[in-house]
């Protein structure tokens, strides 16, 4: 599948998608198949700030929860509401399924993400072994 | 079904629906006697605390309450109907004297709180089940008050904290093998330690090295399940106990895995400090569904005076009774003294055993893993070659070539008439399959199991999609869990 | 040298527990390719191993074990009334109970990790989870704690989890056990714990309650009925309470009540004990821990939870789920670490509450009421009952001028344990015993430890008499 050029990734399977001074997160189709169908998520409030590299959240399918982690830091602006009740929306189109928006304290943090093609790279090489 | 299985044959069994679709108002299963004190007007006596109404409280009759649990029951698998391979679990007979002896009435209805003159029957049995544990450990004091094995461990690791706090500095970490059961770490948590992971090595064991590079003054103590969770008994042990307390650190050992040592090895004598018992895996007390457990807490004598209180003691005219005194008591980890009804059971146990019973038991345990591990290797992979105690893990690495994993393949197992073994424990081993006979199996149930397994690996070459939809045999098929996660149900509710 | 000649004598008996005859052990060792069962130890440092027997008691035949016991049984008040309470309950135990536990299908299953052939164990938790919520007025329950003092201290890190604050209130009136018990988990949460004390009515001292509630309080804990049996104001608890944005916490130990007493319905998190319901007093255990709470905090409560789902072909059956936050997943960040619960227990509740069902569990709990009442009443007469000025349920307190050891002591000559003396969890109460009385209470046992109550006071009161007297006529 290919992984949208636009968006940033961390190694923890996380994309971002920067619009200027805000971004919008979610988490990769990599992710999603791995861990199944996905039951429940556990997002900050909004208004929370969140911290790059640190976790932020989880993911739950019925076997594991994945905690996730911040691709960059910043303020939570809006969380996905529609995840609350129908988490499946992750499984079904992980790239349009956004978890939180936030507003970037550090834009250049981008800067040392994976590109859509590096991201590619780094799942076939994780997915071989 | 492509191949004939010996064991188990489909049985018409009966349908029954919730309690709570047969109830009917004016149905009752219940008589009390006449009152031989005056009766009260109830709203006098609780006013606005007066409750009127029991809402959707069934209204049954006996018949229909045996009926309904009879045929529940049949629905069940259990060890009175054949052999759980469940590792770790050791699934053991329960023996139907223990339940006898924990109903007679001195001990059924004894009240926790009744004078220590008409408790002594109740406290022997404490002193002299404390004293075989000791005995069978190798160590020195033990509490029995912890309920399970998980509670058990709370309350060893919160003695190494008060230890270690007594020294100076309660220490910031625990080592945890990456083999460990999960109620480990997340004990370690729950007692405010951080918890790091210790890497197996290739054959599966602490790595003695790795151990001696992350052993310092922060780690408090390592938990350690010997044999270990591959079933594999930890042949460097004393190295490992010396790094440990070189640098101060104790070392704690899991017991769920006693079934291999109980009269051949004690913890006490390999350098165990602190550890704690499952009196429903090793001491064949009933696990009932999922419970009651019971995990007793042993430990070496310079960590006697931080057990949970009160102790039980012997006064000087040579009764005994409970001692609350104890200043550096960890306190309380329930309510109570344990779970008694356990002490009566596991004792029993003991005592139907003697010496040779319980020598003979161990040996049995592992010569049945051994003749379990050599009738199915080479039909299923066996990461680690080290030598198996009374478990042995294979791996679904062989079946996984065709789509097929350890999960379907235990399903397909319960078509054959057995309960599953462990799926997917333990962690290093990615497709586990985890066998523990016991010594309650015979040779004839065990070839039975060796025949079943290795019929459904030819079943994984010739027919995959039998075993991947399986089972085919039970009331149920396999239940949704993603739905029963997303949108969860816990309760019956009336249809309005 | 004794112990090894009987146990090689004891060689002779084959345990009748292992099914394996001498040449099955053969042909196994034989397949295994072991010389001998010892071959397999060979991975024990030679060392450590045991090259004795233990020195446990010699092999008993069953008879000999049943006599052993039936002799401990003998030395445990065997036959003897009671008037104790405190937290654990001696009601009558439906026959069928047992009949129907006793089936190995029930006894002999393991955790129903494996739906398809555990219906019957996860039906019938489904079951008990919905009767725990009709009674108790909660949305959803768990599949049971291991007692009532942990469910207690694990509803308060519940609360601790769901509101971010660190610190709880905890009234003097909760069981003196439980409050170590949770002092004991609190500890090492590094959480802070105050504790607000009981007015003369028995109930929680409100005005003191309103200082301590702040909002750093992640949760009151109380207990409703309390330690003395008496029934709190919970609603004016609550306001106080969620005013500050704390969460409720309600502990019930004696689980009868909720046939005939309003359950805490403005709780957040009920923590209960459910032994009254069918479980043996066993001198302390097995018990039966439930928690109970609202829908929206099901993801922070520890313990097993049975969900109802359906098989592919649309029939219905039930697993465990939302497993995720237990230990076996989970592992160091999960809600709690319990892996055993106490299935076997909650399956005798379950039987219990379904054979009382609507009507019985009140007309049970109003015999309870009843041999309380006349018994207050009767021991009112002679002695001093305290905390008359609230409703309480099956449980009372006595203050005598003697003190209530002595008493106790006389009266368990007619084989009768009298009231829980409280001077070790109550010093300030002075002389006072806690009596309880259930529906197996007889009015022959009340009366007769009534007279011996009398008696003391009476005697109690002519000594003082006579000592006045002498006084005067010096």
């Amino acid at each position: 599948m290919p992984y949208p050029t636009e968006f940033k990734y961390n190694k923890e399977h996380e994309w971002i998608k920067a619009d200027g001074k805000n971004a919008t997160v979610g988490i990769t189709n990599y992710a999603q198949e791995s861990l199944g169908d996905i039951v429940f998520v556990e997002l900050p409030k909004v208004g929370s700030e969140i911290v790059a590299g640190k976790t932020f959240g989880s993911v739950e399918s019925v076997k594991a929860v994945s905690d996730l982690y911040a691709p960059a830091s910043g303020a939570v602006t809006e969380v996905n509401g529609e995840l609350a009740t129908a988490p499946e929306k992750i499984n079904k189109e992980a790239h349009a399924a956004w978890l939180i928006k936030i507003s970037l304290k550090n834009p250049s943090e981008l800067n040392s993400l994976l590109s859509a093609q590096d991201y590619e790279k780094f799942v076939s090489e994780e997915a071989g072994n | 079904m492509k191949h004939v299985t010996r064991k188990a044959t489909r049985h018409v069994n009966q349908n029954e629906a919730l309690i709570f679709e047969k109830s009917s108002p004016g149905k009752a299963a219940w008589r009390l006697p006449p009152l031989d004190v005056p009766d009260v007007d109830t709203s006098k006596l609780l006013g606005s605390a007066e409750r009127k109404d029991l809402g959707q409280m069934p209204e049954v009759s006996e018949i229909e309450i045996i009926r309904h649990f009879t045929r529940l029951s049949t629905w069940n698998y259990a060890i009175d109907l054949g052999m759980y391979p469940l590792g770790s679990c050791t699934m053991k007979y329960n023996p139907r004297v223990n339940e006898v002896v924990s109903r007679l009435e001195g001990l059924a209805n004894g009240h926790p709180y009744q004078p220590e003159r008409v408790s002594q029957g109740a406290l022997r049995i404490m002193k002299v089940l404390s004293e075989c544990l000791l005995e069978i450990t190798g160590m020195d004091a033990i509490t029995l008050q912890p309920a399970a094995g998980a509670h058990g461990e709370l309350t060893g690791l919160l003695m190494v904290r008060a230890y270690q706090q007594s020294k100076g500095n309660p220490r910031k970490k625990i080592l945890i093998p990456d083999s460990a059961h999960g109620t480990n770490p997340a004990t370690a948590a729950m007692v405010g330690y951080d918890v790091e992971k210790m890497q197996s090595n290739a054959r599966g064991m602490v790595d003695v090295a790795a151990l001696t590079a992350q052993m310092n003054d922060e780690v408090a103590a390592l938990m350690l399940t010997n044999p270990n969770t591959l079933g594999v008994f930890e042949q460097e042990i004393h190295k490992i106990a010396e790094i440990m307390h070189a640098k101060g650190g104790l070392l704690y050992m899991d017991g769920a895995n006693m079934n291999a040592l109980v009269g051949k090895v004690r913890p006490g004598d390999f350098g165990v400090d602190v550890m704690h018992l499952n009196l429903h895996k090793t001491f064949s007390t009933p696990h009932g569904g999922g419970g009651p457990g019971s995990g007793p807490v042993a430990v070496k004598k310079f960590l006697e005076p931080f057990l949970p209180k009160p102790v039980v003691i012997t006064k000087p005219d040579g009764t005994l009774a409970f001692e609350y005194n104890r200043p550096q008591s960890v306190g309380r980890v329930r309510a109570f003294y344990g779970n008694f009804g356990m002490f009566v059971r596991a004792l029993a146990y003991t005592l139907a055993n003697g010496p040779d019973g319980l020598r003979q038991t161990t040996e049995d345990a592992v010569l049945n893993a051994n003749y379990i591990r050599k009738g199915l290797e080479g039909i299923y992979d066996l990461p680690y070659s080290t030598p198996t105690m009374h478990e042995v893990v294979f791996s679904d690495k062989l079946q996984a070539r065709r789509g097929v994993k350890t999960m379907d393949i235990a399903k397909r197992l319960i078509d054959y008439g057995f309960h599953p073994y462990t799926t997917a424990f333990p962690l290093i081993v990615p497709g586990a399959l985890m066998i523990e006979p016991t010594e309650s199996e015979s040779k004839e149930e065990m070839d039975l199991f060796i025949q079943a397994m290795r019929s459904i690996a030819e079943e994984v070459e010739e027919d995959p999609q039998l075993v991947l939809d399986a089972p085919h045999s039970t009331r149920v098929s396999r239940l949704d869990e993603v739905a029963a996660a997303r949108k969860p149900v816990l309760r019956w509710k009336p249809a309005n | 040298m004794k112990n090894r000649q009987s146990s090689i004598v004891n060689r002779k008996f084959p345990m009748r527990y292992l099914p394996k005859s001498p040449s099955d052990r053969e042909a196994i060792l034989k397949a295994i390719g072991a010389r001998s069962i010892n071959d397999l130890f060979a991975s024990i440092p030679a060392e450590y191993r045991l090259e004795r027997d233990l020195k446990v008691p010699r092999q008993m035949a069953e008879s000999e074990i049943v006599d052993w016991f039936r002799e401990r049984s003998r030395e445990n008040g065997d036959g003897y009334a009671t008037f104790l309470g405190a937290g654990a309950y001696y009601h009558y135990r439906p026959v069928i109970i047992d009949s129907l536990i006793s089936r190995g299908e029930f006894l002999t299953a393991y955790t129903p990790y494996q739906a398809e052939i555990s219906q019957g164990t996860l039906q019938s938790i489904f079951e008990f989870q919905t009767m725990i919520c009709e009674l108790t007025g909660m949305e959803v329950a768990n599949a049971s704690m291991y007692d009532g003092s942990t469910a207690a201290a694990e509803a308060v890190m519940m609360a601790v989890r769901l509101t971010g604050r660190r610190s709880a209130v905890v009234a003097n009136s909760l069981h003196p056990e439980y409050r170590e018990v949770l002092a004991t988990y609190a500890h090492h949460q590094s959480l802070p714990l105050t504790t607000t004390s009981f007015t003369d009515s028995g109930r929680v001292n409100l005005k003191e309650l309103e200082k301590l509630v702040t909002q750093e309080t992640a949760c009151v804990l109380i207990q409703s009925p309390n330690f003395f049996g008496t029934i709190e104001d919970v609603a004016a608890i609550a306001e106080i309470a969620h005013k500050q944005g704390a969460m409720l916490v309600v502990s019930i130990a004696e689980a009868i009540s909720l046939g005939i007493v309003e359950p805490p319905r403005q709780a957040d998190i009920i923590a209960m004990e459910a032994q009254s319901f069918g479980v043996p007093l066993g001198f302390g255990g097995p018990y039966c821990g439930v928690i109970a709470t609202r829908e929206q905090y099901v993801r922070q409560m520890p313990g097993r939870l049975v969900g109802q789902t359906s098989d592919k072909n649309g029939k219905r059956g039930f697993v465990l789920t939302l497993a995720t936050r237990e230990q076996h997943i989970r592992r160091e960040k999960a809600t709690s670490n319990i892996c055993t619960n106490q299935a076997l227990v909650a399956l005798m509740v379950n039987i219990f509450m379904t054979i009382y069902g609507k009507i019985g569990l009140r007309e049970l709990a109003k015999q309870n009421l009843a041999k309380t009442n006349y018994a207050a009443q009767q021991f009112g007469k002679h002695a001093k009952v305290l905390f008359p000025s609230a409703p309480r349920f099956n449980e009372f307190v006595v203050q005598t001028s003697e003190d209530p050891y002595a008493i106790n002591s006389r009266i368990l000559g007619h084989k009768i344990v009298g009231g829980l003396p409280l001077k070790k969890f109550y010093p300030e109460l002075g002389n006072a015993a806690l009596w309880c009385c259930t529906e197996l209470t007889t009015r022959t046992s009340i009366d007769t430890a009534v007279g011996l109550v009398a008696e003391s006071e009476r005697l109690v009161k002519s000594a003082k008499q006579e000592a006045d007297v002498q006084e005067v006529a010096r």
